[in-house]
């Protein structure tokens, strides 16, 4: 799983090849800085997403998509017909005020994102063994290179961006971890 | 009206999308050599990102903006405003952009990049046959961080200074650094916004033409790359690739100022017809 590790101003920092389905094992082994490079799928959650799951989970109902063990991409892809053709991450402290409430009720295991997130995700983080990384910021068209199919698609009425994409993607990185399950960020 | 027609604007939304201004794409390479560990990173995988999105022709960015148009005109204000509004409609599936414009009450997408006072297309008369349309297009993560003023005149340079670099520390590495500065000061407040979303559109080398500004341009350069944000907010010298202002003559109790921190990836292109022929310029 570990590919390498590679030296940068004196710190040693890990490259990881992780699928998207992680455990708590995994999570524990990665650290800020470490870069991550994921092979598998994952769900695009932006903030109209946020608030809808966290509406139907409060009222105790389930979600149309598992995403235990999962990760989520805080992104609204750029598709022309079926392909995905831009698909950087969003800004992530926006959807700050939630994240912490969906990590507990989904048993999500990542985030990706760009810009880090506060202090009540990083709590979130270490309490649900959760990991924040970071792609890029703007590097959209990098993204789509790496993402090899849409598998599907749900809450489309939310509006293209809005909507959850469900992405096959291969060797999706750089993920800079810039806060990690230990209660460390990065900035 | 023959001079402008929707498939060059067309063609200009394609290219201010897909293919970043040479300046910026020059400034982004001369910064490379002086980062270090994953600020380097970034910067290797925002320059991949351009050539990759320039050779594909897709953007480069999928928050491919709120499009706004600058024109310059002599007539024909409401033959080029429909044109602007076909053309964004084409754009959405030609080049394609996103859909971004939504109702903010409802939050519903219509799907078009239309809606209520949508395009926002600023015109100027220009007493000659010339036309000439400056397009940007910003996406709202640099947008959502950028701040209006209305300073007290007692503050002086030093108080524009101190809002100027409060604006940038807070915004950290969330507008996707490194940064490009657009600040308006003077006017009213409609005024500077306005005047610093035109600053994004003078090429980054340029420096204003009053010593004033100009030395106030370079001190905040050096300033807001001292802060060391760096690429991504992961530290390092170049938080700002740089900073242009625009000014204006202002109220004699105001100081407006408005900071519009603009991403790496600054898409401007124009238009321009001069009398004899349409060209798309950079």
């Amino acid at each position: 799983m570990m590919e390498k590790k590679l030296r940068l101003l004196g710190e040693i920092m890990k490259i990881w090849k992780l699928n998207t389905i992680l455990d708590d094992e995994i999570i524990e082994k990665i650290s800020i800085g470490d870069i991550v490079y994921l092979s598998g799928i994952l769900f695009t959650m932006r903030d109209m997403a946020h608030l809808k799951a966290i509406e139907l989970l409060r009222k105790g109902e389930k979600l149309p998509f598992d995403l235990k063990n999962k990760i989520i991409y805080h992104c609204g892809p750029l598709l022309k017909g079926s392909k995905v053709v831009s698909a950087g991450p969003t800004t992530s402290m926006r959807m700050e005020e939630l994240e912490e409430e969906l990590i507990k009720l989904t048993g999500l295991k990542g985030i990706i994102g760009k810009g880090g997130m506060g202090e009540k995700t990083l709590n979130a983080l270490k309490r649900y063994h959760c990991i924040y990384m970071e792609f890029p910021g703007g590097a959209g068209a990098l993204a789509a290179k790496q993402i090899k199919n849409v598998k599907e698609v749900y809450w489309r009425d939310l509006g293209d961006p809005e909507a959850v994409w469900v992405l096959e993607v291969e060797n999706f990185g750089p993920c800079f971890v810039t806060m990690d399950s230990k209660g460390n960020k990065l900035r | 009206m023959n001079e402008i027609d929707s498939d060059i604007i067309v063609e200009a939304i394609r290219r201010l999308e897909c293919d970043l201004p040479e300046d910026i794409e020059k400034k982004l390479l001369e910064i490379r050599g002086k980062e270090e560990g994953l600020s380097k990173i970034v910067i290797d995988s925002i320059i991949e990102n351009i050539k990759y999105a320039r050779e594909e022709k897709v953007p480069i960015c999928q928050d491919t903006g709120i499009i706004e148009f600058f024109v310059k005109c002599s007539k024909e204000f409401k033959k080029i405003k429909k044109i602007i509004e076909e053309a964004i409609r084409r754009a959405v599936i030609e080049v394609p952009i996103r859909a971004n414009t939504v109702n903010p009450f409802t939050r519903e997408n219509q799907g078009e990049n239309l809606g209520r006072f949508h395009p926002i297309i600023h015109f100027e008369y220009e007493d000659n046959d010339f036309i000439k349309i400056d397009i940007l297009a910003k996406g709202a993560g640099s947008e959502n961080v950028s701040c209006i003023y209305m300073l007290d005149p007692i503050k002086g340079l030093k108080g524009i200074k101190e809002a100027i670099i409060n604006t940038i520390k807070k915004a950290n590495g969330k507008p996707c650094p490194p940064i490009i500065v657009g600040i308006g000061i003077g006017g009213n407040m409609e005024l500077a916004v306005h005047l610093s979303k035109y600053a994004l559109l003078r090429p980054i080398n340029q420096r204003s033409s009053y010593e004033v500004v100009k030395n106030l341009e370079e001190e905040l350069i050096e300033e807001i790359n001292n802060l060391r944000i760096g690429p991504m907010g992961f530290g390092g010298k170049t938080t700002t690739l740089n900073v242009a202002i625009e000014w204006a003559h202002c109220h004699t109790a105001s100081l407006p100022l408005c900071v519009n921190i603009q991403c790496w990836a600054l898409r401007r292109i124009s238009i321009l017809y001069d009398g004899k022929e349409t060209k798309i310029i950079r």
